[in-house]
């Protein structure tokens, strides 16, 4: 293999996850099946018995979707100021340093390059442990830099999205985090290089009003709340009650802007054969 | 028009009204009052100085709100010639918080785009106060690729509260409409000027908001999230708005500094609804130079220097 994935500045395997104490118990929120911890992370984080998928952390889903030991993090040293010195409740600087010490994290997205089913790929996820994975200055620069990394190599790019939009405590910084992401997006839509986007539970907000909607193929986890505004505001705006389903992954594939639902145990194999028939004969038809 | 005061505009209004009376006495043939009128006028005249001198972030969102204020298509009156409006996404229907069409910009053929709000009730509920559904930016869009197949700049004009957070929104769309907009505007062939004239609301105000040269009107706003939204979830209390619009820094003297808009264009003395022409013909000469100095550019360079532009966009440090 090219020399590009090695490991020389990432972190190690056994550092992508947090480590969890044995004999913890979840209680499923679909079907209240109470679950062994261990059962759980074997298995995705989705429930055995129901297809529940719980929440995964960043480092899941590099696990998930990557060949094992094919990584390498980027720009993980790359962290957030105080640009508007905002204070509500708390000062921002301090929430960043409670965020980085609860999550692990360095804000709310992890970029690797790695090997995906034999294609070489740029993968970015998000991380709702992280202050939401609310889209701030990092993880717009962090993105930024990762769809360059696919224009740049020639490869696909795929983004794993859980975000509740952008970041207040960054004011106008974050919204121009939309505009950031979207204008990086264009040359690489110049290319013959797919992105795959994936939204899971939740993304919504600007988030989904820019790079999670922009993908060649829009794919979904099963259930994940999708939208632009949150449940709360719309129905704060309407006056009455939201339908069943409303903004659920399925409601938003059957008005039109997903390409398909995909369960997590199956994500791999599908975004791997999506990017070998977008590989496809490619050469032969452009030359 | 309605006339609307706000709280901290009521003084120079109060003594407006005096002046007015006095003027009509003074003119109906009684002497000895002409001192006292030159008087008032000075005093009015630093009154609304230091008024407006000072204010508060908070006055100023009230002014980007003013009722009173004049909306996209009134610039579109006083700026332009031979406009023509055009309707429809050609896909689901005509959103009437957005303003789209073609006319003369100081004799230069352009695209103009523009939220509208209603002025009053009736012509509110017809604008939805200003905020689109999916179908206003797809109908942005259109006019934009329009303007794209016949070379003609678009200029955008910037006043919405956000996009329309409801049911029909969401089900035809409304991120990806953004979305979409997004990333076609950073690749529009054509120059793209926008002008912040009153909210720039969130990502409603961002779809229609990529471009070469981004200007704020003086007392416009822009902002990720209403001061009110942003007070209700930070602080638990919408009332705190005020606090929230001070911690977010939303005025257009916060993002010239920030570096986030290119120009602040400068509003007649107590706002651009004080003196609409005077508003007006500065908006219009902002734009001519600007989209002068655009032309000269090759489509090519200008689409990767806006690219650059957004990709320097926010603050970080690394180590």
């Amino acid at each position: 293999m090219a020399a590009w994935f090695k490991r020389d500045k990432g972190k190690l395997a056994s550092s992508l996850k947090r480590e969890i104490p044995d004999g913890v118990w979840t209680k499923c929120n679909s079907c209240s099946e109470i679950l062994f911890h261990k059962t759980l992370e074997d298995n995705h984080q989705v429930c055995p018995k129901c297809s529940y998928h719980f929440r995964m952390s960043s480092g899941g889903y590099v696990e998930l979707l990557l060949d094992e030991g094919s990584w390498l993090e980027h720009d993980a040293t790359v962290k957030s100021t105080d640009p508007l010195k905002f204070k509500d409740t708390a000062a921002y600087p301090d929430r960043i340093t409670k965020y980085t010490k609860k999550s692990g994290l360095t804000d709310a997205i992890r970029c690797f390059s790695g090997i995906m089913s034999d294609h070489k790929v740029e993968l970015s996820v998000m991380d709702f442990a992280f202050m939401g994975g609310s889209v701030g200055s990092v993880v717009g620069e962090k993105l930024g830099r990762a769809i360059n990394r696919a224009v740049e190599n020639r490869c696909p790019m795929i983004v794993v999205s859980c975000s509740g939009g952008m970041r207040m405590q960054e004011g106008i910084f974050s919204l121009m985090q939309m505009a950031k992401v979207s204008a990086a997006l264009v040359r690489l839509s110049n290319l013959p290089q797919p992105f795959i986007s994936i939204l899971t539970n939740p993304t919504t907000g600007g988030t989904t009003a820019s790079f999670a909607m922009l993908g060649d193929v829009n794919i979904s986890e099963p259930g994940a709340l999708i939208g632009f505004a949150g449940p709360r505001v719309i129905k704060q705006t309407i006056g009455q009650d939201l339908p069943e389903g409303f903004q659920s992954a399925e409601f938003v594939l059957e008005h039109g802007f997903l390409d398909m639902i995909v369960e997590r145990k199956e994500l791999k194999e599908r975004v791997g054969c999506l990017l070998g028939l977008f590989r496809g004969n490619q050469n032969a038809v452009l030359q | 028009m309605k006339k609307h005061t706000l709280e901290f505009e009521k003084p120079l209004r109060e003594l407006e009204t005096k002046i007015n009376e006095l003027e009509t006495i003074s003119q109906s043939g009684k002497i000895g009052i002409e001192k006292e009128i030159t008087k008032l006028r000075r005093k009015l005249n630093k009154l609304h100085r230091d008024t407006y001198a000072n204010l508060s972030r908070w006055q100023c969102v009230q002014l980007a709100r003013h009722p009173n204020r004049p909306y996209t298509l009134d610039y579109i009156k006083l700026i332009t010639t031979d406009f023509v409006e055009f309707k429809g996404d050609r896909n689901f229907r005509d959103d009437k918080a957005i303003i789209a069409g073609i006319g003369r910009w100081n004799d230069q053929p352009v695209a103009i785009i523009g939220h509208q709000k209603g002025r009053g009730t009736k012509d509110n509920l017809k604008r939805n106060f200003g905020m689109s559904h999916p179908e206003g930016y797809r109908k942005a869009l259109r006019i934009m690729k329009l303007a794209e197949k016949f070379g003609l700049p678009v200029i955008t004009l910037i006043d919405t509260p956000g996009a329309y957070p409801g049911l029909g929104a969401e089900e035809r769309g409304q991120a990806s409409a953004i979305a979409e907009n997004l990333m076609a505007m950073a690749n529009l062939k054509v120059p793209i000027i926008a002008v912040v004239i009153g909210e720039g609301g969130s990502g409603g105000a961002l779809a229609l908001g990529i471009a070469d040269r981004v200007y704020m009107l003086q007392y416009a706003i822009y902002s990720v999230i209403s001061p009110e939204g942003c007070a209700s979830i930070l602080y638990r209390d919408a009332a705190q708005a005020p606090q929230a619009a001070d911690a977010m820094k939303i005025t257009a003297s916060d993002l010239l500094e920030f570096g986030i808009v290119d120009g602040l264009i400068e509003e007649p003395l107590g706002g651009a609804h004080y003196d609409p022409e005077m508003a007006a013909s500065v908006i219009s000469k902002t734009v001519t130079d600007a989209l002068d100095k655009l032309k000269t550019l090759n489509p090519k360079k200008r689409i990767k220097m806006r690219i650059n532009k957004y990709m320097k966009m926010g603050q970080w440090i690394e180590n």
